[in-house]
């Protein structure tokens, strides 16, 4: 045992590509499996749910415009990042999730291998997802997928990291921007990752990663009028039902939870799931 | 002498309406539970065409209960099968075209010209088309062997009767679904005609029911908890109250809603089909279209030539009598919906647009709304941003293109949007910027079932048409 | 809008003067015929097809068959014409259905040159006009001085209009203000020493020009270079006139008439065979142009057979039975 004393990191949220305070002031105490102390993580408050929404509509725009091969060298990009910093991820899943440390550091293999996995799509997606549409005229009619805009996700609660990282990836891949929660009672894992996506060329509010309260960031992020999506993921049964309600106002795209194993292939569903489908007529003639 | 066109109605004895219809369920016409009856009229002469019945939430159970009984057949039977029976209903469509043509004539109050040569040969196409599906859904990149999803509740609209039955009906079967279908209450006439071509083509028990009703039926429809998708083409206001009843349920859900279409207009677009472009975009089904192009966007440099053009065009339309063959613009679909066009018409001069229409004789009774242009449209204006659906076009200007998609985009809807320009690297930028499902370049109010057509914003979500279209009723 | 004048009477040149700028030299009216709108041909036919599906019944098919058989440009234009074939054609013109004498005559007889004498002479004190083609129709593919003496000598043996064929190579090759020159030139040779002048109508051959952008630009073109009426086609090609072109050159005619204030006259020609068609044009010229072109003056269809069919069609109108081919003349 050594008898130097550690530094401690301070944990904070991640909005705008900067890592602010909650600007509540407010944290809370963020333990293991067994109630030891970890770190006091930020209790982000309804209005850095606003404040993160606005990062990531301005982020929209550049990001949902850049090439498909540009999003998807930044996502291999954060792929390298995490795999240099596999030892801390491992040593941050094993404290928040109470597993062995091979057990960790399998799931933080996994999420590397998932950021792999989501940045090869960034350029495939469309040809998967869009048709050339053979309409009864003189008419070119080609139809691509689009994303949807702001996607507010509720990050599953199970699973702190590997979990996290297969709802985040889908979502960003497709050029959406995110607003993450993230598990509320093990949020050190996603806040670190912040470190990672900002040290991976990904433009400042694509990503926005807030620790909270589930309920109370979900609801204004739910009701917000610029979010064009919502994962309800990390949302158990009735918190999901009040919060498809109240995004039902500007009629959010809705990802209801489910089961899920995070270990297995993710298939397309999540990549599918946050975009729009654009189809474009016109007329062929000299 | 001036080359006037005599009237040339089309014949209405084609069509044999019976004084009064039930509820059809389970491949028969049944009374209703209670309901009561109501009257669907002419919106061109007010006269009462039927009786149909007011379908109470024990009908939709009962349907509900008919439909879920005909599943377990109709889900196992081979795609082959299903094929077979969607190709019947679409040869029987195009056998009797004129007569569900005059029909939709009589019940909407469109122009025989469009039902007769848009919706009709559309309703036709879309059964075709997916009929084609129904045995290769394993093609469709949904996985090798995609399921239905049950028991789907569709909730139509009365702007185009019978081709926004197809769209629902068409892939729901193809897909191994049955439906409770309820079709508007202004317009129930052509889907009850539909039930009697399921019975030619010989359609097992159940597998279409058709509940008739006012917007309680469609509620009752909705909230039912035997349904596993709900359909629904219509307003943005019920759209979202739907969208709030099946919450938490696990009832699938596509929403094809309003529209404040941006139709831009650069100073090199090809003007006369611009002109016309914009003229089927907003008078079309006499506006009632969700993909309106009901805002002008025009770059300045060409706004007065346009729009001398645009009125010129105007005073050729012809509004009267639908089923004469010679008219553009029919009736307006109902009493309701004439109040809600000519309360918004008199916001917008309230509001200080300038207010244009041609000279046209508008018939004494019926619902008529004469073609209406404002200028001097800004973006703050009701005109601009709430959706008319009718006959009104609000014009915009812009000076360039950075200006014309943020005009474009600044709505809460995303249906539908056209482009004019005859230059292709300045079309392609706009349409990937435009935020909006349905682009039209050079055209506009194009429609075919490959075609996917829907939304982005609170135009709703999920696709109709196409490949794509298939998802909302595939367990996926 | 300026007022109107029409293409063959004196003000129209100093409108046309008003003009000069953009034909000034090549470059200028090559500047200015790209410069106008493009056309989108999916749309520009989709409205020709929708005008087409107008119903004309009773009292405005009647109205409409006279107006079409008095807007014919009756036409014989083969190597075996003779004397005999031309005057046959002109008594037809004169009283097309010889058993119902309110049948309207047809508006000219249209030969080659060496015909003109001979249908002039028929058609005396009828008021039908006599038309020529020239410049060495149909293709057009001879010297200038031989065009213009074509020209010259059709009008001296009493033609009453010209319709000229445009050098389609010229036209092509870009060589806009060649074709410019060659119209003026022969717009020239139409005059009689008397100060009057025959009518020119101006053939483009659109089948040959074969994008509508083309046809609005030579329809410009030859406007600006004083055309009477622009004329789609000789009927010798494979593609003739069509509804979406015809519509394109309304059109053009209307804007002209807006920008210079010269009414212009449009003239479709080959392949109308029946009344159905016939009536689709007038369609399309009512809803496009409206009354005022609505006259043999304004008009025309060049054709030959589509006047038999018309003149059924009426025999139908006033006694209610179909007629056919024996109740109709040859010629």
């Amino acid at each position: 045992m050594s008898d130097r004393l550690s530094v401690l990191k301070t944990y904070k949220l991640y909005v705008g590509g900067k890592f602010p305070r909650s600007e509540s002031g407010r944290v809370y105490e963020v333990t293991d499996t067994e109630g030891g102390w970890l770190a006091n993580a930020p209790l982000a408050s309804r209005k850095d749910a606003r404040d993160a929404v606005v990062a990531a509509r301005k982020a929209f725009g550049g990001w949902s415009g850049a090439t498909a091969y540009n999003r998807g060298q930044i996502l291999y990009r954060v792929a390298e990042m995490l795999q240099g910093r596999r030892e801390q991820f491992a040593a941050e899943v094993a404290a928040a999730e109470g597993v062995s440390p091979a057990a960790a550091a399998a799931q933080v293999d996994a999420a590397v291998d998932r950021w792999v996995w989501y940045a090869g799509w960034s350029d495939k997606v469309a040809q998967i997802a869009g048709s050339a549409n053979p309409v009864a005229g003189p008419y070119f009619n080609l139809s691509s997928p689009e994303p949807t805009g702001v996607v507010a996700v509720l990050a599953p609660q199970e699973s702190s990291f590997l979990g996290l990282v297969s709802v985040l990836a889908p979502v960003i891949v497709t050029g959406n921007t995110a607003v993450v929660v993230a598990a509320e009672r093990a949020p050190l894992p996603a806040l670190s990752l912040a470190e990672v996506l900002a040290t991976s060329d990904l433009p400042g509010g694509v990503v926005n990663l807030l620790s909270g309260r589930t309920a109370e960031l979900a609801a204004p992020l739910a009701a917000h009028q610029d979010v064009n999506a919502l994962d309800l993921t990390g949302a158990g049964a009735e918190l999901a039902t009040e919060l498809e309600t109240a995004a039902a106002d500007n009629l959010k795209r809705v990802l209801r939870p489910r089961a899920a194993d995070w270990t297995a292939d993710p298939g397309t569903e999540r990549l599918l799931a946050f975009l729009e489908t654009k189809t474009v007529w016109h007329p062929m003639g000299v | 002498m001036t080359f006037d066109y005599a009237p040339a109605p089309e014949s209405r004895s084609v069509v044999d309406l019976a004084p009064s219809y039930g509820l059809f369920i389970d491949g028969e016409f049944t009374e209703g539970a209670g309901g009561g009856l109501r009257k669907t009229v002419s919106p061109a002469t007010e006269e009462v065409l039927a009786e149909y019945t007011q379908g109470t939430a024990d009908d939709v159970d009962r349907a509900v209960g008919a439909a879920r009984k005909a599943f377990e057949k109709w889900s196992a039977l081979p795609g082959a099968e299903r094929a077979k029976y969607l190709f019947r209903i679409a040869r029987i469509i195009q056998e009797r075209s004129r007569e569900l043509a005059v029909l939709e004539t009589l019940d909407n109050g469109k122009p025989i010209r469009e039902s007769r040569d848009a919706d009709l040969p559309l309703v036709a196409a879309h059964f075709f088309y997916h009929a084609g599906w129904a045995d290769k859904l394993g093609h469709a990149g949904f996985g090798p062997d995609p399921k239905p999803l049950g028991v789907a509740g569709q909730i139509i609209p009365w702007n185009f009767p019978l081709l926004m039955l197809a769209w629902k009906v068409a892939p729901a079967l193809a897909c191994g679904n049955t439906v409770v279908l309820k079709p508007a209450e202004t317009t129930p006439l052509s889907a009850l005609f539909f039930a009697d071509i399921c019975r030619q083509a010989g359609l097992p028990k159940g597998v279409v029911n058709i509940v008739t009703g006012d917007g309680s039926t469609g509620a009752a429809l909705a909230g039912h908890p035997g349904i596993d998708k709900v359909a629904f083409t219509g307003s943005t206001e019920v759209g979202k109250a739907i969208a709030r009843t099946v919450a938490g349920t696990d009832k699938k859900l596509t929403l094809e809603l309003g529209g404040k279409a941006a139709n831009i207009v650069f100073d090199d677009a090809p003007l006369d089909q611009a002109v016309e472009g914009i003229v089927n975009g907003i008078f079309f089904n006499q506006g009632h279209v969700c993909c309106a192009g009901s805002r002008l966007l025009v770059q300045e440099s060409v706004q007065d030539e346009l729009l001398d053009a645009l009125k010129r065009r105007m005073a050729t339309l012809r509004v009267g009598d639908p089923l004469d063959k010679n008219t553009d613009i029919g009736a307006i679909n109902s009493a309701e919906q004439l109040a809600r066009i000519t309360e918004l018409a008199d916001a917008g001069e309230a509001e200080g647009a300038e207010r244009w229409s041609p000279a046209c004789e508008l018939p004494g009774s019926g619902y008529w709304f004469a073609p209406t242009l404002f200028t001097g449209v800004t973006q703050a204006h009701r005109v601009a941003r709430e959706e008319i659906f009718g006959p009104v076009l609000s014009v915009l200007t812009f000076r360039t293109p950075q200006e014309a998609v943020a005009k474009a985009n600044n709505t809460p809807y995303g249906l539908s949007a056209g482009i004019w320009t005859e230059k292709s690297s300045r079309m392609l930028w706009m349409a990937s910027k435009l935020r909006a499902g349905v682009i039209w370049s050079n055209t506009f109010n194009k429609f075919d079932p490959a075609s996917p057509f829907g939304g982005y914003k609170e135009s709703g979500f999920g696709r109709e048409g196409g490949r794509h279209g298939l998802e909302a009723y595939l367990d996926v | 809008m300026p007022t109107t004048v029409p293409a063959y009477g004196k003000e129209a040149a100093g409108r046309l003067a008003a003009m000069a700028d953009v034909t000034a030299s090549d470059g200028a009216l090559r500047r200015f015929l790209h410069g106008l709108p493009g056309v989108d041909a999916v749309g520009l036919q989709a409205r020709a097809a929708t005008l087409g599906t107008r119903s004309i019944k009773t009292s405005a098919k009647a109205y409409a068959i006279d107006l079409a058989i008095s807007m014919i440009d009756l036409t014989t234009l083969e190597g075996a014409d003779t004397p005999g074939k031309v005057r046959a054609l002109c008594a037809k013109g004169v009283h097309p259905d010889p058993t119902d004498r309110t049948t309207p005559k047809v508006a000219a007889i249209c030969v080659y040159p060496d015909m003109v004498a001979t249908a002039k002479e028929a058609l005396a004190g009828s008021g039908i006009h006599v038309a020529s083609v020239a410049t060495a129709f149909p293709a057009g593919r001879a010297a200038l001085p031989v065009k213009l003496a074509d020209t010259r000598d059709a009008v001296a043996a009493g033609a009453d209009e010209i319709d000229m064929v445009i050098d389609r190579g010229a036209f092509l090759s870009g060589r806009y203000l060649a074709v410019f020159e060659e119209i003026k030139a022969v717009k020239e040779a139409c005059a009689r020493p008397d100060g009057s002048a025959a009518h020119l109508k101006v053939i483009f051959e659109t089948g040959e020009l074969e994008t509508y952008d083309n046809v609005r630009r030579v329809s410009w073109l030859a406007m600006l270079a004083g055309a009477d009426f622009i004329k789609t086609s000789t009927g010798k090609v494979a593609v003739n006139a069509t509804p979406p072109v015809t519509l394109l050159m309304l059109e053009a005619v209307r804007d002209f008439r807006a920008a210079t204030g010269v009414q212009v006259g449009v003239k479709p020609a080959g392949g109308i065979r029946t009344t159905k068609d016939a009536i689709k044009y007038l369609v399309m010229v009512n809803e496009t142009l409206g009354e005022e072109w609505l006259t043999a003056d304004w008009f025309r269809f060049g054709a030959s057979s589509l006047l038999n069919d018309l003149l059924m069609q009426r025999q139908k109108l006033s006694t209610g039975r179909y007629s056919g081919p024996d109740y109709v003349t040859v010629d």
